[in-house]
């Protein structure tokens, strides 16, 4: 008898870890839900690691009012499924309120805004922990996260100053105002959330399976038509192409790649063949060679 | 990822039972950490096109003569601009025999404290030396930490080869300065490889102007060391972490005790005693939503019905009354102090971690702090300051349930905190 877990089941027994230490440590803690794969992934995740209880914490979601139809149906599914609590923080009632302001121009968009919603979302509701589906596979910034990432009364990351952090030790000790950012699949690869949700059998939204889809190419990636959120400029014109989604961000901003993967199985392979990263097609993290880490600083996910 | 690619499938299986290696690199700064990291990860084709364009056009906009490989790990806006790793970047890659977890640790001793997170979950530690400075303090005091640590697997590589002509002289030089010093470490495994992290000789592919080494390159040694299980399977260990309690009619009488098994295996109908309490019981059932286990042991995380009704909580342990870890509240240590503003001081008190368990302390007696450089015992002292190392006697406010760190890595560390600043300030390896 061999004693050995598979890869992904010692990833899974650490995120379940990481999450009951949350749900043990923190008096109100949340679950961002963003409607990506890495987020639908922790949802399972959560609801293995407290079953048969009801996952003990919200999911919290901050909608851009920018988000693909897809996404929302798929976000109201599920929390049904779970029978969890969903919680909505709205950029547009931030900008109604006046705490956040519209991005005009070409390149505007309403990713820099998500950071004041969520921050407010966070104080109002008196979160003390907020975990994320951020992987530290996906960007140089956040190849240096913390699991568990201490955030002062700001919402501010301090990356030069983080706590360490031994084993599987996790402190969550904070001042009053403060809290934490948690990241439970810190460890899990692109191709790791694909392959468990091939193995776990994870329904997801249709966005991330080849479709037919009226995209324009701008800056180098397909961006999908919108009657009111993607103006057209001068010299484009909408075509129809057989796409999907590698990641799924706010509708104006995020880059489809052509594909005829329509199942998990050739998004696996897909994904086990390809040459550029999953937010090399996110117009966000093109604005600067540092942007993830500007955008953390400030208490972006 | 293409290795598992074959007639247009993919191998999930050989995905699955990729077996995980977790590997750090230490060693002073400047060594050439972050640029073998980056040579690793380039010459086994594991950087995406776009983040290979993205340091390419940031070598070119500094006037750089190479395409620096260290900018894939030195992801911060800081250490892009002082070219030095300030905190631990993981990097993840495999190839047909392995997947691979690296932490590129800083070497600057400022950050020391960052170096200690990344190798505290590793089973290997690659330490580099310049091949021009030889072994320096860095060297010793990393290799020193890796040992405490008790990571099974040390590999030195001496760097910088290309910069003292590929000389065999000089890399013996190197080696015999490093294993003088590591007969006094309590490492069981170290190797040696002369390298060029720049220009890759023996990192990946094999070096043309080294012809005197006729070791295996670097790649080969992380491809084929030995992992032997990191777990205790002897000693049942059972932290519980959280008491699951559904509240609702179908699951009315419900109470599952979940947690990580920290040692051993266990099975339903296995007898266990409850820690402090000394009751013992029976495992009921391993739960699962996939349905019930049959068994469990590390690292997993389960959750445990047990047979008695026993008032158990978070911080209590499950073992077998034949094996039992110690139980006490005086804790014999060696401890790294991390705190850059305040040293540990005698008489001190602190909070602690460990297993699932919080505790207050005090600090009893500082026995002595180790010099790094010839490892001796200096005493008399009553604090431990940044990056000082020492074995402390403390007296926890509750029992502690815990084995020696050399039994067991879970059971036996420990995290000391500031109670004033809540951050991290110590790491504790018990000794008894
Ligand atoms: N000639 C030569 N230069 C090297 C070699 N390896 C690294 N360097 C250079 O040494 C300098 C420091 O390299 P890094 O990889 O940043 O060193 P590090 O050990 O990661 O440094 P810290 O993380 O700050 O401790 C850079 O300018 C590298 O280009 C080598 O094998 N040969
Ligand atoms: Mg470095």
């Amino acid at each position: 008898m061999s004693y050995s877990l598979t890869h992904l089941r010692e990833l899974e027994a650490e995120s379940i870890y990481v999450m009951r230490e949350v749900a043990a440590q923190f008096q109100k803690p949340a679950l961002l839900f963003s409607g990506g794969k890495d987020s639908i992934v922790m949802v399972y995740l959560a609801r293995k690691a407290f079953w048969p209880a009801k996952i003990p914490f919200p999911l919290v979601h901050i909608d851009t009012g920018h988000n693909f139809p897809e996404t929302m149906e798929y976000r109201d599914w599920l929390v049904k499924e779970m029978g969890a609590t969903l919680i909505v923080g709205s950029v547009e009632d931030s900008i109604a309120r006046g705490t956040a302001v519209e991005e005009r121009g070409l390149n505007a968009s309403r990713n820099a805004l998500q950071t004041v919603t969520l921050l407010e979302t966070l104080e109002s509701h008196k979160f003390d922990a907020a975990m994320g589906g951020a992987r530290r596979d996906e960007e140089k910034a956040r190849a240096k996260e913390r699991f568990f990432s201490h955030r002062d009364e700001f919402g501010q990351w301090d990356p030069k100053n983080q706590r360490p952090e031994l084993w599987n030790l996790f402190n969550g000790r904070k001042h009053i105002g403060e809290h934490f950012r948690v990241f439970p699949i810190s460890n899990w690869t692109e191709m790791d959330v694909w392959q468990y949700i091939y193995q776990e059998n994870i329904p997801l939204p249709r966005l991330y399976f080849a479709h037919d889809r009226e995209v324009i190419e701008r800056d180098g990636a397909f961006i999908s038509t919108h009657p009111e959120w993607v103006k057209l400029r001068p010299n484009e014109t909408p075509k129809t192409m057989h796409i999907r989604f590698r990641t799924c961000g706010d509708l104006p901003i995020t880059g489809a790649i052509e594909s005829d993967a329509d199942t998990v199985e050739k998004i696996i392979y897909e994904v086990a063949t390809t040459r550029v990263t999953e937010r090399g097609n996110r117009a966000d993290d093109k604005r600067s060679e540092t942007s993830m880490e500007d955008r953390k600083k400030a208490g972006y996910f | 990822m293409e290795h598992l690619v074959q007639d247009g499938k993919f191998d999930h299986h050989g995905y699955l039972n990729m077996e995980l290696l977790r590997f750090t690199t230490a060693g002073s700064v400047d060594d050439g950490k972050s640029t073998l990291i980056g040579r690793l990860l380039y010459d086994s084709k594991s950087i995406f096109q776009d983040q290979l364009e993205q340091i390419e056009a940031t070598s070119k906009n500094r006037g750089e003569e190479y395409v620096n490989l260290a900018l894939l790990t030195d992801g911060l806006r800081s250490e892009r601009e002082q070219g030095i790793t300030i905190d631990v970047a993981y990097r993840y890659f495999s190839t047909p025999k392995r997947k691979f977890i690296i932490a590129d640790t800083p070497g600057h001793i400022q950050y020391t404290r960052n170096m200690v997170t990344g190798a505290s979950t590793a089973n290997l530690a690659i330490i580099l030396v310049d091949a021009r400075n030889g072994v320096v303090e860095q060297t010793y005091r990393h290799s020193f930490i890796a040992s405490l640590l008790q990571i099974p697997h040390v590999v030195i590589c001496i760097n910088k080869m290309d910069l003292v002509d590929y000389s065999q002289e000089k890399y013996e030089e190197v080696v015999e300065q490093f294993r003088h010093f590591a007969s006094k470490l309590d490492v069981q495994d170290v190797r040696f490889i002369p390298i060029s992290a720049l220009l890759g000789d023996n990192v990946v592919d094999r070096s043309k102007n080294m012809p005197w080494y006729e070791g295996p390159t670097l790649m080969y040694t992380l491809e084929t060391v030995h992992i032997g299980s990191d777990h205790n399977l002897i000693d049942c260990r059972f932290p519980v972490q959280y008491v699951v309690r559904p509240m609702s009619n179908e699951y009315h009488d419900y109470r599952g005790y979940a947690g990580r098994v920290a040692g051993g295996v266990l099975k339903p109908g296995d007898e266990v005693m409850h820690l402090p309490s000394g009751i013992t019981t029976k495992v009921a059932a391993i739960k699962a939503i996939e349905g019930d286990l049959e068994e469990a042991y590390p690292p997993q995380s389960v959750t445990l019905l047990l047979e008695d009704d026993v008032d158990i909580s978070r911080g209590d342990m499950l073992v077998r009354e034949n094996n039992q870890p110690k139980v006490g509240q005086d804790i014999d240590m060696m401890v790294c102090w991390m705190d850059d503003k305040k040293p540990l001081q005698l008489n001190g008190k602190y909070t602690i971690k460990h297993t699932t368990r919080d505790a207050r302390c005090v600090v009893k007696e500082i026995l002595y702090k180790v010099d790094v450089n010839t490892l001796h015992r200096i005493q008399d002292i009553d604090s431990l300051s940044l990056n000082e190392i020492g074995r402390v006697k403390i007296r926890t406010t509750v029992p502690l349930f815990y084995d020696e760190y050399r039994r067991n890595r879970n059971t036996g560390s420990l995290i000391i905190i500031d109670e004033g600043t809540n951050t991290t300030v110590g790491a504790g390896m018990i000794i008894e």
